[in-house]
C-alpha cells in the first residue's frame, strides 16, 4: 500500500488530532474507582455509587465513575490475587480480605482496624426463604434437618454467604442445652444431607430456588431474602427468621497496592468512609442490610424479623480459626461430605 | 447453466428412486420419520429461539429498548465487536498461511501442525482462560514484569481479545485445508511455469478459488468470537461496562433479576446468529 504525499500528510494530521484529543481526555479530572464486591451487594452499590459521585463532585469538583465487579466472595478474592486491580474490596467475610493481605501483600495485615466497627459499615444475618404458606412448616434450624425437607445453600468452599450459613447452623447447635462440637457436627450434617444443589455463589442459589424452583427452603443472607420478596413478588415466598442466628459482618477495605498504583488511595478511603455517613447508612438500610449507625438502624429496625444474634468472635474466635477448623481441606465440611458419600454408597 | 441441468437430473434421479417400489418406504414410516424430525426441530431449535424473543418482549418494547440502549449494553456491544474485529483478521492471515503450507507443500511435522491447529477445539474454553490467568496473572510467569511496566492483560481488554483469538483459532484453517487439498497444486504450478511470482500466484490463482471457503470460515469465526462465554468469563473480571462482552452482560443482567433485559440482550445475540445463518446460506448458494 502506498499513499500519495498529500494523502499521507492528511493521515498524519488526522492521527495527531486523534492523539491530542485522547491526551485531553486523560488530563481532565475524571477519576475512576474499581469496587470488587460479592454477590448480593449489586443493588446496594448500584444506588450508593451515584450518591458518592454526587457528594464527591460537590466537595472537590471532580467527577468519579465507579466500576463494579460482582461474584462469589471467595472467587472475587482469588481474582484480586490474580491481578484484578480493584481499588476497594467489599467482600462477604474477613477471611477473604485476610487472604489478600497474607498471600498477595495487597494491603496491610491490620486492615480491619483502619475503619470503624471492624471495617464493617453494615451487618446482616442468615435467615430462611420458604415458599408461600410455608408448606413444610419450617420455623427454626432443626426443621432444616428433618427428613423430606430439601435445602438450597451455596458451597462454603467458594461462597462467603455459605460459610456464614454453615457457621450460623453450627453456632445454633452449640448453644442448645448439652451442645458441644460433636452434637454440632451431627446437627449440621443432617442439614447438609438435605442439600440438593450447591451453587458457587449466593446469587446462584437464589436463582436455583426461585427460577428453577428447586428445594423447600433457601438458607441465605437476610438482605438477599428481602430483595427476593421485593423483586420477585411477595406472593410466592415468605421469610422465616430463626430464633438464633449469626451476626454476619461483611467487611470493606482499601486495596492499598492497587490504589497506590492508580493514585486513588485517598479517594478510595473517602469512598468507604462515605458508607458510614448518614446518607450511606440510609442507603444501606434501604437495601435491607443492618446499618451500624444507631439512627439509621432505628429507622429500619421494624423491617427486620426478631432474632437473637451471636458474633463470630464469641463462638469461633476469628476467621483464620473458623476457616481452618471448618472449611480447609479435611475440615468439618469435608468430613460431613465424606460421610455423606459413604452413606450414599 | 451446466449446474442447473445437473440439478434437474439429480431431481429426476430422486423422483425415480422414490417411485421404484423396491426402494420406497411405506407411507407410515415416511410420515413418522418426517414427524419425528420436525418435532425435534420444533422443541430443541425453534422453541428456545422463540422463547428468547417472547421473554425479551414480556415487559413491552419500552423495557426492551431501554435494555439494548443502556450504556453498559453499548459498552458490551463495542467490546464484543472489538474482540471480533481483532480476532478475525488474525485468523484470516493465520488460517490462509497454515492452509497454504499444509496443502501445497510437503514437510516434516505436517501432521503435528494439523493436530495443533485443532487444539482449541479439543480444550475446554475454561481451561484456555485459566492458562492465560496462570501466564499473565499477578502471580503468573510474566505477572511481575507486566505489573512493573504497568501493562494490564488479564481482567482487561487484551485478555478478552487473547481468549477470543485462542478459541477461534482453527476456524479459517479448518475450512480451507480440505478445500485447498482437493484443489491440488496444478493451477499454481501452471502459473509459476508461465512466469508468475509467488505473490502473483497467490492473488490471481489461489485466492479466487478459495474465496467462498474463506468467507465461510470468517462467518463461523465471527459467530464464535461474539458468542464465546467460558474462556472470556475467566479472564474478564466482570467489570460492568469495562470488560463484559455481550454473553457476559446477559449473565450479569440475569443475576440481577432483570430477566426481560437479559433476554433483550440475548435476543441481540440470537439476531446475530440468524444474520450469520443468512449470510452462510447466501455463501453456500453463491459458491455451489
Amino acid at each position: 500500500m502506498s499513499f500519495k504525499p498529500a494523502r499521507r500528510r492528511a493521515l498524519v494530521v488526522a492521527l495527531a488530532i486523534g492523539l491530542s484529543s485522547l491526551a485531553g481526555l486523560v488530563s481532565a479530572a475524571e477519576l475512576k474507582l474499581k469496587n470488587v464486591s460479592y454477590d448480593p451487594t449489586r443493588e446496594l452499590y448500584a444506588e450508593f455509587n451515584p450518591a458518592f459521585s454526587k457528594y464527591w463532585q460537590e466537595k472537590t469538583g471532580n467527577t468519579v465513575t465507579i466500576d463494579q465487579s460482582h461474584g462469589g466472595s471467595g472467587k472475587q478474592a482469588r481474582a484480586l490475587l490474580d491481578g484484578l486491580d480493584g481499588d476497594v474490596a467489599t467482600l462477604a467475610l474477613g477471611y477473604d480480605i485476610d487472604v489478600l493481605a497474607e498471600k498477595g501483600d495487597l494491603l496491610p495485615k491490620n486492615w480491619q482496624t483502619l475503619l470503624p466497627d471492624n471495617s464493617t459499615p453494615y451487618t446482616s444475618t442468615i435467615v430462611f426463604l420458604v415458599r408461600k404458606g410455608n408448606p413444610k412448616a419450617i420455623k427454626d434450624w432443626p426443621d432444616l434437618g428433618r427428613d423430606g425437607v430439601e435445602v438450597v445453600t451455596p458451597n462454603p468452599k467458594t461462597s462467603g454467604g455459605a460459610r456464614w450459613n454453615y457457621l450460623a447452623a453450627w453456632g445454633y447447635a452449640l448453644k442448645q442445652p448439652g451442645g458441644n462440637e460433636e452434637t454440632a457436627k451431627a446437627f449440621v450434617k443432617k442439614i447438609f444431607d438435605n442439600v440438593r444443589v450447591l451453587d458457587t455463589g449466593a446469587r446462584g442459589s437464589t436463582t436455583t430456588f426461585t427460577q428453577r424452583e428447586v428445594g423447600d427452603v433457601l438458607i441465605t443472607w437476610e438482605n438477599e431474602a428481602y430483595l427476593v420478596l421485593n423483586e420477585l413478588g411477595k406472593d410466592d415466598y415468605e421469610i422465616v427468621t430463626p430464633s438464633l442466628s449469626i451476626l454476619a459482618e461483611p467487611p470493606v477495605a482499601v486495596v492499598k497496592k492497587y490504589a497506590d498504583q492508580h493514585g486513588t488511595a485517598e479517594l478510595a478511603k473517602a469512598y468507604l468512609e462515605y458508607l458510614y455517613s448518614p446518607v450511606g447508612q440510609d442507603i444501606v438500610g434501604k437495601h435491607f442490610f443492618r446499618p451500624r449507625n444507631a439512627e439509621a438502624l432505628k429507622k429500619y429496625q421494624a423491617q427486620f424479623g426478631k432474632v437473637k444474634l451471636f458474633t463470630l468472635k464469641e463462638v469461633f474466635g476469628d476467621w483464620a480459626k473458623a476457616q481452618q477448623t471448618h472449611f480447609s481441606d479435611g475440615g468439618t465440611f469435608d468430613q460431613i461430605k465424606i460421610v455423606q458419600g459413604l452413606k450414599l454408597n | 447453466m451446466s449446474g442447473m441441468v445437473g440439478g434437474i437430473q439429480a431431481y429426476h434421479g430422486a423422483e425415480l428412486y422414490e417411485l421404484s417400489p423396491a426402494t420406497r418406504e411405506p407411507k407410515w414410516a415416511r410420515y413418522t420419520i418426517l414427524g419425528l424430525s420436525l418435532t425435534f426441530f420444533a422443541i430443541f431449535l425453534l422453541m428456545p429461539l422463540l422463547a428468547v424473543f417472547v421473554e425479551a418482549l414480556r415487559k413491552g418494547w419500552d423495557v426492551y429498548w431501554q435494555a439494548i440502549t443502556n450504556p453498559d449494553t453499548g459498552a458490551a456491544i463495542r467490546l464484543t465487536l472489538l474482540a471480533a474485529a481483532i480476532a478475525i483478521p488474525l485468523n484470516v492471515v493465520f488460517g490462509v498461511a497454515a492452509a497454504w503450507c499444509i496443502s501445497k507443500f510437503e514437510f516434516r511435522g505436517k501432521q503435528l501442525l494439523i493436530t495443533l491447529i485443532d487444539l482449541p477445539f479439543s480444550v475446554s474454553p475454561v481451561v484456555a482462560g485459566l492458562v492465560y490467568v496462570l501466564v499473565f496473572g499477578a502471580h503468573g510467569w510474566f505477572g511481575e514484569w507486566l505489573s512493573e511496566h504497568n501493562i494490564k492483560i488479564i481482567f482487561a481488554v487484551p485478555g478478552i481479545v487473547l481468549a477470543t483469538i485462542f478459541v477461534t483459532f482453527p476456524f479459517v484453517a479448518r475450512e480451507l485445508i480440505p478445500l485447498m487439498q482437493a484443489q491440488g497444486t496444478d493451477a499454481e504450478e501452471a502459473a509459476v511455469s508461465l512466469g508468475a511470482s509467488g505473490w502473483q500466484t497467490f492473488w490471481r490463482v489461489t485466492l479466487p478459488s478459495i474465496k467462498w471457503g474463506l468467507l465461510y470460515g470468517v462467518i463461523l469465526c465471527n459467530a464464535r468470537a461474539m458468542g464465546e462465554f467460558g474462556a472470556v468469563s475467566v479472564v474478564s473480571g466482570h467489570l460492568r461496562g469495562q470488560t463484559t462482552t455481550l454473553p457476559l452482560h446477559v449473565e450479569i443482567l440475569y443475576n440481577e433479576y432483570q430477566f426481560a433485559a437479559a433476554f433483550a440482550v440475548a435476543s441481540l445475540l440470537a439476531l446475530l446468529a440468524l444474520v450469520t445463518l443468512g449470510i452462510k446460506l447466501f455463501i453456500e448458494w453463491k459458491s455451489a
